[in-house]
C-alpha cells in the first residue's frame, strides 16, 4: 500500500537571556550543579515571579517573525505534572492565550517554496536536569536545577511537512530565523535547540490524519530524519499487516537507531492547566508591537534571495554563505569595502570552510578582519602572489590575524614578476628535460603543464604563472 | 454525589500518591462537599460577566534581564531530603 507521511515539529529553543524567565538566576551552561538557583526557580512556597522582560520581548520577536497573529492579551498559565526535575510541580507556561497563533514559514524544497503553517508560539520555563546512574542497578537519580526556569520557547508547527527533505529544510530554515534575530544561541549539543517529531500515515489520497506518534530523545537534526525515516517504515509495516497504530510517545535511540516506545496515550498525562494566578496578564499595544516589528533583521530567505540576485551567487553558494551569522557578516562587511562578491564567497565557502573543518576550529573564535580578507583579494588581482601561494596566506590570516601583507612579507612569499629571474629557471627546466620537450613535439600537449610545474616548483609557487606560460611556450616553439 | 471513588482514584494517580479504601471514601465526601459549595456559584447569572484570571487591574510587570546572586549551595541543598555531591537525590526515575 502507498501511504502518505504525515510530520509536525515541536520545536524548543531556550532563550539568549542573561538571567531565568522568572528571577535573576544566569542561565549560563555548564556551571557546577544547582549553583544557579534561588528559592523562586527552587519553587520554595511563597516566592513570587517576576517576568523577564527580554525573554518576553524575544519570545515576541519570534512570534511576529514567524508571521504569527499576535493578540494584545496574553497569559501565563500552569502545567500540572508531577516529575522531579519540575521543582513546583507545575510547570509555568502558556495555554490559553498563547503569545503567537496561526503564523507560517516558508521553505524551499527542490528549489520550490511551500509554507508551513505554526500552530502557535508560547513561551514557558525549562525543566531541571535528570542525571540517571550508569550502574542500572541504581536505585536513584540526581537531579540539578541550573536549568529549571531558564526562558524556553516552544514553536508547533501545523502537521504539513510530508517528507523528510521538508523536514530538514524546516528546521534549517527555522534555526537560520532563531539565529538571525539573536532569540537564541540555537547550541544542539548543549541542549538550547531541540526537536520533537509526531508522524502518522495516512494512504494515499485521503485527508482523514492517522494516529501520531510522537518521537522525543532527538539529539541533532540528524536523528529527526533518521527517526522520522525509522518511523514511518514502522508504522507502514504495522499497516500493510493489517494492524491498528497505537497514538504513543517513543523514545529514540541514537546509538541503536530504533525507538521504543515510552508512554501511550491512554495514560496520556492531564495537565489540568489553569491561570497562572501569580503573574499578571500582559498587554500588547501597537506601539510596543511595532518596535518589536522594526527589530526583526532580514530573514534567511529573503537574504538568500538578495545574495542570489544582487550578487550572482549560486544557490547552493547562497545557502552555503547564509547558514551562519559569522559567515554573513564577514562577506557583507567585505563586499561593503570591495565589489568582489563572487571571490570573497568563495574563499568564505571554500577555504574558509575548509580550514575551520580540518583544523577543527571554532567558527565563531576565527581571527581573520573583513578588512583583511578584502586586502587579500586585493594582492591577488595584482598579481603580487599565485592562489595557490594566496591559500596558504589566508590558512594563516584565520588563525592568526595578521595581516596578509605582512604574512607575505615575513615568509617571502610575494610573486617573481622579474621576467630574467623566471628566463633562467625556464632555461634550466628546458635543459634538464629533454625528453619531455620530444613528447610535446610528438603532440602530447599536456608536457608543457609538466614544465610549467617544474619551473613553479623550482621557484617555490613563486613565479607568475602567466609569464611562466609565456615564456616556455615561446622558448619550445623556438627549439622547433 | 458530583464524584465518585474513580475520580479521587484518579487525581491520587496524577498526584502520585496511594491512598487506602478509608482515606478514598473520607476524601470523595469532602471533595464532593467542596465542589457542591462552589457550585453555588452557578445560580449566578454571568451572561455579561467577562471572565477574568486576576483581580487586580495591573498588568505588564516585568524585571530587567539583570544578573542577581544565586543561593549558595550549601543553603539550596538544606531543605533537599536527600542529595549526593551537589544534586538533589530522588527515587530512580525511568523515562
Amino acid at each position: 500500500m502507498e501511504y502518505e507521511v504525515v510530520i509536525g515539529l515541536e520545536t524548543h529553543a531556550e532563550l539568549a537571556t542573561v538571567t531565568k524567565l522568572f528571577c535573576g538566576c544566569s542561565t549560563k551552561f555548564g556551571a557546577e550543579p544547582n549553583t544557579q538557583v534561588c528559592p523562586v526557580c527552587l519553587g520554595m512556597p511563597g516566592v513570587l515571579p517576576v517576568m523577564n522582560k527580554k525573554a518576553f520581548e524575544y519570545a515576541l520577536k519570534a512570534a511576529v517573525a514567524l508571521s504569527c497573529e499576535i493578540n494584545n492579551f496574553t497569559n501565563f498559565d500552569r502545567k500540572s505534572y508531577y516529575y522531579p526535575d519540575l521543582p513546583k510541580n507545575y510547570q509555568i507556561s502558556q495555554n490559553y492565550h498563547n503569545l503567537g497563533i496561526n503564523g507560517y514559514m516558508d521553505i524551499i524544497v527542490n528549489g520550490s517554496v511551500k509554507k508551513i503553517h505554526i500552530h502557535n508560539v508560547h513561551l514557558e520555563e525549562e525543566a531541571g536536569k535528570l542525571i540517571h546512574s550508569e550502574d542500572s542497578g541504581a536505585n536513584y537519580s540526581l537531579v540539578d536545577f541550573n536549568r529549571a526556569g531558564v526562558p524556553l520557547l516552544e514553536i508547533v508547527s501545523s502537521p504539513d511537512m510530508r517528507n523528510v527533505n521538508e523536514v530538514d529544510s524546516y528546521m534549517q530554515t527555522l534555526r537560520k530565523i532563531l539565529l538571525y534575530t539573536e532569540i537564541s544561541d540555537c547550541k544542539m549539543q548543549e541542549g538550547s535547540l531541540r526537536f520533537e517529531a509526531s508522524i502518522s500515515l495516512r494512504k494515499k489520497g485521503s485527508d482523514k490524519l492517522g494516529n501520531r506518534v510522537e518521537i522525543k530523545n532527538l539529539n541533532s537534526m540528524k536523528s529527526v530524519i533518521k527517526a522520522i525515516e525509522y518511523e514511518a517504515a514502522r508504522q507502514s509495516e504495522l499497516l500493510d499487516g493489517g494492524k491498528a497504530i497505537d497514538r504513543e510517545t517513543r523514545l529514540w535511540d541514537e546509538v541503536n537507531g530504533k525507538s521504543a516506545r515510552m508512554r501511550s496515550k491512554e495514560e496520556a498525562q492531564d495537565y489540568r492547566y489553569f491561570p497562572e494566578p501569580d503573574l499578571l496578564p500582559v498587554l500588547i499595544d501597537e506601539k510596543w508591537l511595532s518596535t518589536i516589528k522594526s527589530s526583526i533583521p532580514e530573514l534567511p530567505l529573503e537574504k538568500k534571495q538578495r545574495y542570489i540576485e544582487s550578487f550572482k551567487l549560486s544557490d547552493y553558494d547562497a545557502g552555503v554563505l547564509t547558514e551562519e551569522k559569522v559567515l554573513i557578516n564577514l562577506f557583507e562587511e567585505c563586499v561593503k569595502i570591495m565589489d568582489r562578491p563572487k571571490a570573497f564567497c568563495n574563499w568564505i565557502t571554500n577555504d574558509l570552510l575548509r580550514e575551520v573543518k580540518d583544523k577543527k576550529l571554532d567558527i565563531n573564535d576565527l581571527k581573520i578582519k573583513p578588512k583583511q580578507l578584502a586586502s587579500l583579494v586585493e594582492i591577488i588581482e595584482k598579481g603580487t602572489i599565485s592562489s595557490t601561494i594566496a591559500k596558504e596566506v589566508f590558512s594563516e590570516m584565520i588563525q592568526t590575524g595578521k595581516e596578509p601583507q605582512k604574512i607575505i612579507e615575513e615568509k617571502g612569499m610575494a610573486q617573481i614578476s622579474d621576467e630574467g629571474l623566471i628566463e633562467s629557471v625556464v632555461d634550466k627546466v628546458i635543459a634538464n628535460n629533454p625528453n619531455v620537450i620530444e613528447d610535446y613535439k610528438k603532440g602530447k600537449k599536456n608536457a608543457l603543464a609538466f614544465l610549467v610545474g617544474q619551473v613553479m616548483k623550482e621557484t617555490k609557487g613563486k613565479a607568475n604563472p602567466k609569464i611562466v606560460n609565456e615564456l616556455l611556450s615561446k622558448k619550445i616553439v623556438d627549439i622547433n | 454525589m458530583k464524584i465518585g471513588i474513580k475520580d479521587i482514584e484518579y487525581i491520587a494517580t496524577l498526584s502520585r500518591i496511594e491512598l487506602s479504601d478509608t482515606e478514598k471514601e473520607m476524601y470523595v465526601h469532602q471533595i464532593d462537599d467542596i465542589l457542591s459549595y462552589i457550585e453555588k456559584l452557578n445560580k449566578l447569572n454571568t451572561e455579561k460577566v467577562k471572565p477574568v484570571t486576576h483581580t487586580v487591574n495591573i498588568n505588564n510587570v516585568f524585571r530587567e534581564d539583570r544578573l542577581e546572586t544565586s543561593t549558595p549551595l550549601e543553603v539550596v541543598l538544606l531543605n533537599a531530603p536527600s542529595k549526593m555531591g551537589a544534586f538533589f537525590k530522588v527515587p530512580k526515575v525511568i523515562e
